[in-house]
Parts: C-alpha cells; structure tokens; sequence
C-alpha cells in the first residue's frame, strides 16, 4: 500500500495526469446536444448614445436564431444587474454606452461561425459623447458626470478613510525630514492563457438551470443569479453552478460579466443549450482590469532615518461601474495595510473611487485586495526617502522593521499581525545575493558611467480572508469549507467551496488530510467546482482557499478522527483514554500491537459500528479564521540597464518568502516562480493603454505583451523563510490558526524591487 | 463546403467543412480531440500548437482545409500504449504545468525542437519554445520538464 506523505513533500501532482493527456475538461471542451452559440455585438465607442439598432440582416444570415438587445431585457429587468460592490452594472445597453467594447447585443446561432456572421450583420447607429478617461479630470467641479442613473451628480463613487488625519498632518508640518511622492501602478490585466466563457443549460419542463462557467466562486455566483433572477421565478435549489478546470483565473475569474447573464437569458429564450466563449481581445479589452491607482505618497521621518508617518491618498479608476470583488465593508480592499512592515503609529490612508468610461473592474490580481497595491506605495515610499537621506535602502528599513519580539503586533491603521522576522528575511535576501559586493560593483560602474541598479521590496501582506466579524461578500461571511467521506474500504472523496486554476489543490488538500489522517494522497479524491455537491464555499481569490478549506479539511480530519477512536475503542475493547493516535492508526497504549487501522476503523463505521452509534465515518466544516495571516518577505533584483538602448537585463533576483507551514515545497516553489514572472511584467512591459478616445490600443497578445521565454528573468535564486517564523498552525495542537499562506503568492513585489532596481539604475 | 480528410495521431477524420474553418476547431469539434487549446486567436500565445508532419504549427492560423492529407499529432497522441512520453513525464516530475491550459501547445513544441535537437542548451530551450506562452509557471520549471525530457530520451536511446 502505498504511504501517507502529509505535510513537508514534494508530492507529485494529482491533477497533471489528465491535463498533461489533453484530458481536461475546460470549458470550451462542454459540448450539449442542441447546443447553439453565442456572440457579441460591442461598442466601437467609449462614450455613446446609441440612436438605433438594426437587427434585421442579422436574424436574416443563415442560422442565427435570434438577436438580443438591451431593450429586449427590459421587460424582464435583466438589462441591469447588481455588483458586489452594493453598484450596477449594464448587461447591455438601452440607450448609451459607457466603454469601448462593451456588450451592445448578443446574436445566438447554429454555429461558433454563424453567430460571428450575426454579430457583423447587426446594424448600430451610435451617436459619439465625449468619453471622461481620466479619473483625476472625472473628480473636477463642472466634470461631465457619465452615470446618468444615479442620483449623486459626480463621478466620485466613493470616499474611503482609515487612520488619524490631524496627527498625521501635524508630524508631517513638524518633522525633520518628510519626502512625497506621486506613483501610479498601471492599469493591467490577468490575461489567463484560457478567456472566460459558459454554457448555459435551461430545462424548462423543471425550471432548472445548470450554468457551467468559468468561476472561482461558484457557490457565490448560484446564490447571485437566484437573487437577481427570483422575479423571474428561479430558485437557488434549481440552479446548478459547475466550474469546470480553469485555465488560469488570478481574479479574473471572480467577476460576473455580461456574458454569463446573456448565455441565460438566451437559453431561456431558445429552451436551448448556449455556449459563450469569449476571444482574446474580447477578454482583453473588456474583462475586470486590476490596479490602476493614482497615489500620492508622504512619509514624515527624523533626520537619522526613523518613519515618523505616512499618508497615502489614491485616486482609483473604476471605469464604468464599480464591479471590484472586495470585501463587502472594504471598498479599497486591505489597502490599509500600506504601513507594511515597519514601525511607526500615525498613518492616514484615504482611497476616492472614480467612474470613467473604461471597462469595470479592480480585481485581487494575484494577490489580496488591493494589497499589491499597499506593498508597492509604502516599498516605493521607503525608497524614496532612502534616496532622499542618501541612506542604504536596506539599511532604512532595518531602521524601520518591526521587531520579533513586538508580535502580535497592531498596525497604527488597525490590523493585528500575527508574526513576522522581517530583518532576518532580508538578511536572508542579501546574504544569498551577495548585496555589500553588489553595491561596490555598483559603485565602481556608475564611475565609469555604466547603469546597475540594485532593488528591494520588504513586504507585508494580509491573507486569507476572513474572520467572519469583518469579512461578507454581499452579507455572506468569508468562511470556506471542506466535506470528507471516507468509504468502507478506507478510500477517501473530500469537497470543498474553494475553486483551483492551477494552484493543485486536489494534491494540497490530499496532503492535509493524509497528515491528519494517515490516508495515502492516492487514496483521496478531491472535488471542487460543483454547486450541487460541494459544501457552500466562498471560492478562490485573494490567496485565501489553503488558510480557509485548508483549515475546514484539517477539522473535519480531526472530528472524524474522533469518531473513529470510538469505534477503534470499541474494536479494541479498550477505553477510549487508553487510545492513543499514530498516523493512520489508533494503538493501545503500552500495547502497540493492538492497533486498528484507520482502514480498519472506517470499514467498521458500516459493518461494524457500536450500538447506538451512528452508521458511517464522514465530517463537514465550515471553517471562520480567527483572522487573517500576515506573510512577509524580502525581495530583490540586480539588473544593468544599457545607457544607449535602455535595454533592461535583470542579472538576478532573489525571493525570500515566509510560507508558513510548507504543505507542498514543490508548489510552493512553482507558485512564487509564477508570481515573480507577472510582477515583473508591469513594471516592464504590460499596461493596458487607451487613446484619446477611449480606445483600448492593447487588445490582442501582439500589443499587450505577455512575459516569454525570453523575457523571463535569468539566474533567480528562491530561497525560503523558516517555517519557525511562523505563528501559524502547530501541527499537533488543535490550535486552528492554519497559516499554510503560499497559494498565489502576490505578484507585484517583484514589481517594486524591479522598478526600484531601474530607478536605482537611473540615479 | 469542401471534403477533407486528416489523419490526427493516426486515424482518419473526414468532414465536409466550410473552407473558413479554421484547423484548431476541426480538431477539437469535428475530430472531438478538445487537448488542443485556443488561447488568442493572433498566432500569438501557442496553446494551439500541433505537430504537422512533424513540424510545431500553430492550429489556429491555418484552415482545415490546407490540412487536407496531412498527418497531424496532438497532445492525445503523445503517450503510446499509455506510456506517457519523455516530455509529459518531464513536465509531471518538474512541475512544469500549473492550470495545464497552455501545456499541450507547449508540449508538441518541445518534442519537435528535442528531435531537432536532442542535447540542447537552456538557452536553445528558451529560444525554442518562446513562441508558447504560459501565464502560472513563470517558466522555470518548463526549461527544467524540457531538460528532463533531453536527458530521459538520451538514456532510452543509449
């Protein structure tokens, strides 16, 4: 039999087998009997009244079916739908829209092909409005105000603020030193290889619908679509939401967009099957962006380099709506975490959101909620005050870090980090890169007028959303969830509310069971991504599934585990205390020899149970973290930069990361290579551009340029923290803190030590 | 409409087939093979990419018809008797796919670039496989599946 690997293995894979096959099961691979397909009609204009439309040669070309516009949704009030964000949101328009490509109609056909020939036969008589592009123009007295629908007269969606304001202002009048700084981190995109898509499937003798979809949170979207479509008469036992594999999410994947709700009301419409399967410059110009912040930073300090305080004010582009997939009470997200790892007690952060006519959006990319952006103002900050001081960068932040010995440790605005060793992090960072030599290397070249820049980024994230007392996604509280049963013949199904793409968690979540357990991972199948037999889960973003069903799996393990000391008891004819636990079995203390397996003990649960004992070995949590946990970490790059080319060759980059209790070395390690590559793409390459108009000049893979082989940074080195840094799970208490944190680790600190490394280049 | 037949990991497939079809959705519609993916539609990402004739093409670029009696290989032809292939096994044991959306495009590339060149540098790697895109690894572990795959296949040919 093969043997349970637990915590601490690199075990192999699960999921690889089928994929690696060609046996995925995507959702372009869901094939219906009947099936029709839909396309898209979208704006050419950002800004736009639209005078007419002509459906007439469309619903003429051989096999489109019909032709749905936002005056045909209507009578059924389909033509808004709510956001998470307490907004709405135009399925399609009735009369203006808001963004270039925008949905304008849909054309559902006989074919992928036919329904194209729709969408280019359907006639639109737009008549052009001046788009507002600039969120900080949008907020000016006498701005054109471009939601119409809403009472308030002004783009400003929203005003956020967190912290003491008056002490804030007050230390930066009176303090020796203050630096400010504007930053902007581009407007970006996931990009997923996959785009985003669904079938919808209406039986209209059962009034059941069955979406598959490409969704990181399928529970949450079957709750959404019942409350949006209860007036119609769906009800949420009879809608089925299955995820499919996913081809990449990285937040992309949480949003709702048109759409999904299009494929539905059209398989309602036709009684038919519809397939919706957006192309990549569909999903590149209209799907959920990330970033696209407008900071202005300020930091007080004394003249020997102590932060005093901070104050952050954003201006965040919206677009259109305000469709971000934060938090319920966070409309910035956790950018309060913007004190990042240093030590100081007045800070004032405030985030305005704004409307403009650009595709909604203000997904966690890669990372928690707005927390790439929090790392990268308060990093970017550091370095500029360090330029300012002339000061070593890594020295101001040794000045600066917050000290072992003061966690837990409450941030001036107001969360309470679990643990940290953030200079032993860095130390860590510049022992393996070698940071005193570098820095003489990199004096003696700007001598001779060469360019080498040296950067670093010391963060502090917040993960694993949430306590419940503060997290809700329109009123549900962030928990997640894991269901385990365990067969007569020991073998294992376990479901969970989280959605992979990519992360492997049909092999992490078979690793904590089998150390919890003693099940070999091969015994285990782990199930995710469908509504009807998934516990209710809150889904994947944020790095949040391995902190929160993570966590649910653990317990569940632990509450069958004592069910099976009593059976194991009475197997034995011992007494329950004289039971003790060793991986996969229960012995008889003193008798080692009288064991019983936990295969042993679970064909007992239906053969052999004690009297009045409930049949079966099976549990179910739905797990509530006391709080988040706070991962920290020590980044940094070397590059040269050619003085006549500009030419960027990053030499090396090291990443220290605190993972935690490391569940899976090789995933772990897989997942910060992934993250490294796209937080480097911002600060070199990627950005979603418009033209004076509106128009989205990055719309294809040829514009918006995606890291390759050959872009892809050279000679990196990750090194990892020590686990014992970690407050997190103890493994054998019942301490329910699990702070396994490494899923998706956030993308853009490499951002900040690469962007840093080019500025330290430059000056 | 135009009849063609393709043979695909060594079985006929004929259709009657607009001339506008594009060859990745012959594969994955007509012939039901759904491992080769569609990832950009600009020639741009190569998750699309099948072997014709032994050369790496990216499938949605050309039409079916233009495939008419060629013999293609994609990902479903790669493992033989269900042995996995030196290259899936490489990419298994190093961990060279994350949500394996891109994997079968990058995959038919290696083991056409490790034919050509069975004893690669890592930059011939790099350089050879630059047309395939992969948003989750970061490519680091895909250099190491594809330098996995050079030695596996050294070791069985010796």
């Amino acid at each position: 039999m093969a043997e349970a690997m637990g915590f601490g293995h690199a075990v192999k894979r699960k999921e690889d087998a089928r994929f690696l096959r060609g046996r995925g099961n995507y959702i372009e691979d869901i094939k219906l009997p009947g099936m029709l397909w839909l396309d898209i009609v979208r704006s050419p204009f950002a800004h736009a009244k639209i005078k007419s439309i002509n459906k007439e040669k469309a619903l003429a070309t051989p096999g489109v079916a019909a032709v749905i516009t936002g005056a045909d949704l209507v009578p059924y009030k389909l033509e808004w739908m709510p956001t998470l964000m307490s907004d709405k949101q135009m399925v399609l328009p009735v009369d203006t829209v808001m963004y270039y490509a925008q949905e304008v109609a849909a054309v559902i056909a006989t074919s992928r092909y036919a329904a194209a020939d729709g969408v280019a036969a359907v006639e639109v008589d737009y008549e052009p409005l001046t788009p507002v592009l600039d969120p900080i123009k949008a907020l000016e007295p006498g701005a054109p105000v471009i939601r119409f629908d809403r009472p308030e007269k002004t783009n400003r969606i929203w005003h956020w603020e967190v912290g003491d304001k008056a002490a804030v202002e007050r230390e930066l009048k009176n303090a020796a030193v203050t630096v400010a700084q504007d930053i902007y981190i581009p407007r970006i995109h996931v990009a997923s290889i996959e785009t985003c898509g669904c079938v919808a499937d209406w039986d209209p003798v059962e009034g059941h619908l069955t979406l598959y979809m490409t969704t990181q949170a399928p529970h949450a979207i079957r709750t959404v679509v019942a409350l949006v479509t209860g007036h119609l008469g769906l009800a949420e036992h009879k809608i089925r939401v299955i995820s499919p594999d996913i081809g990449g999410g990285f937040g992309g994947k949480v949003p709702v967009y048109p759409g999904y709700v299009l494929a539905t009301a059209a398989s309602v419409l036709t009684g038919k099957p519809v397939k919706w399967i957006e192309d990549r410059s569909e999903n590149l110009q209209a799907d959920s962006f990330a970033r696209d912040y407008h900071i202005h930073g300020e930091l007080a300090a004394t003249k020997d380099g102590k932060i005093t305080a901070m104050k952050m004010g954003v201006v965040a582009d919206h677009g259109a709506f305000d469709a971000a997939a934060n938090p319920s009470k966070f409309p910035a997200g956790l950018f309060s975490i913007a004190t990042g790892s240093y030590d100081f007690q007045k800070a004032f952060a405030q985030v305005d959101g704004v409307y403009t006519n650009k595709p909604p959006g203000g997904i966690a990319y890669r990372c928690s909620f707005r927390v790439t952006e929090a790392v990268h103002a308060i990093e970017r900050m550091v370095d500029v005050l360090a330029h300012k001081l002339n000061m070593d960068p890594a020295e101001l932040r040794a000045k600066n870090f917050i000290r072992p010995e003061q966690f837990p440790y409450k941030s001036a605005l107001g969360w309470e980090y679990d643990s940290g060793n953030y200079q032993g992090a860095l130390d860590k960072a510049k022992q393996i890169i070698g940071y005193d030599a570098l820095r003489q290397e990199q004096k003696a070249k700007r001598a001779r007028g060469e360019l080498m820049g040296i950067g670093i980024s010391t963060f502090t994230e917040i993960v694993g959303a949430g306590p419940s007392h503060t997290f809700d996604i329109l009123g549900i509280k962030m928990f997640d969830s894991a269901e385990i049963r365990i067969h007569p013949t020991g073998k294992v199904i376990a479901r969970f509310g989280t959605k992979s793409q990519g992360q492997g968690h049909e092999t992490t979540y078979a690793q904590i069971i089998a150390e919890e357990l003693g099940i070999p991972e091969e015994d285990i199948a782990v199930e995710e991504g469908d509504t009807d037999t998934a516990p209710y889960g809150l889904g994947t973003y944020a790095s949040r599934s391995t902190p929160t069903a993570g966590a649910a799996a653990a317990i569940a393990s632990r509450k069958i585990r004592d069910k099976s000391r009593k059976i194991a008891a009475h197997l034995l004819e011992a007494r329950e205390d004289d039971l003790a636990w060793e991986k996969g079995k229960f012995f008889v203390k003193g008798a080692p020899d009288r064991a019983k397996t936990i295969q042993e003990i679970a064909f007992a649960a239906y053969t052999n149970h004690p009297l009045g004992m409930e049949a079966g070995l099976e549990a179910v949590d739905y797990y509530d973290p006391p709080n988040l946990t706070f991962p920290f970490g020590a980044y940094i790059c070397v590059m040269d930069i050619d003085r006549g080319t500009g030419q960027v060759k990053i030499r090396r980059f090291v990443a220290v990361d605190d993972c935690g209790t490391i569940i899976n070395p090789m995933i772990v390690d897989g997942q910060i290579a992934g993250g490294l590559t796209m937080g480097m793409a911002p600060a070199l390459m990627e950005e979603i551009v418009y033209d004076d108009n509106g128009v989205n000049l990055t719309g294809s893979f040829s514009d918006y340029l995606l890291p390759d082989f050959e872009r892809e940074r050279r000679g990196v080195v990750v090194g990892r923290a020590d686990n014992g840094w970690c407050a997190g799970i103890q493994r054998e208490k019942t301490d329910e803190r699990m702070c396994a944190r490494a899923i998706r680790l956030s993308a853009l600190h490499p951002l900040s030590a690469i962007y840093h490394a080019q500025r330290c280049g430059r000056f | 409409m135009e009849k063609v037949t393709i043979n695909i990991n060594g079985a006929d497939y004929s259709a009657e087939v607009e001339p506008r079809l594009l060859l990745v959705h012959f594969i994955r519609e007509n012939a039901n093979l759904t491992g080769t993916h569609v990832g950009c539609d600009t020639t741009s990402c190569g998750a699309c990419t099948i072997l014709l004739d032994g050369k790496p093409v990216k499938s949605c670029t050309m039409f079916a018809v233009q495939a008419n009696g060629k013999h293609l290989t994609t990902v479903e032809g790669l493992a033989q008797n269900g042995k996995l292939s030196p290259v899936q096994e490489g990419f298994h044991e190093k961990h060279g796919l994350q949500c394996g959306f891109c994997t079968p495009g990058m995959m038919l590339t290696s083991v056409a670039f490790l034919k050509k060149n069975p004893n690669p540098t890592e930059g011939e790697i790099r350089w050879a496989i630059s047309g395939n895109l992969c948003r989750c690894t970061g490519y680091v572990n895909i250099v190491e599946a594809v330098k996995y795959a050079a030695e596996k296949m050294k070791e069985s040919n010796q």
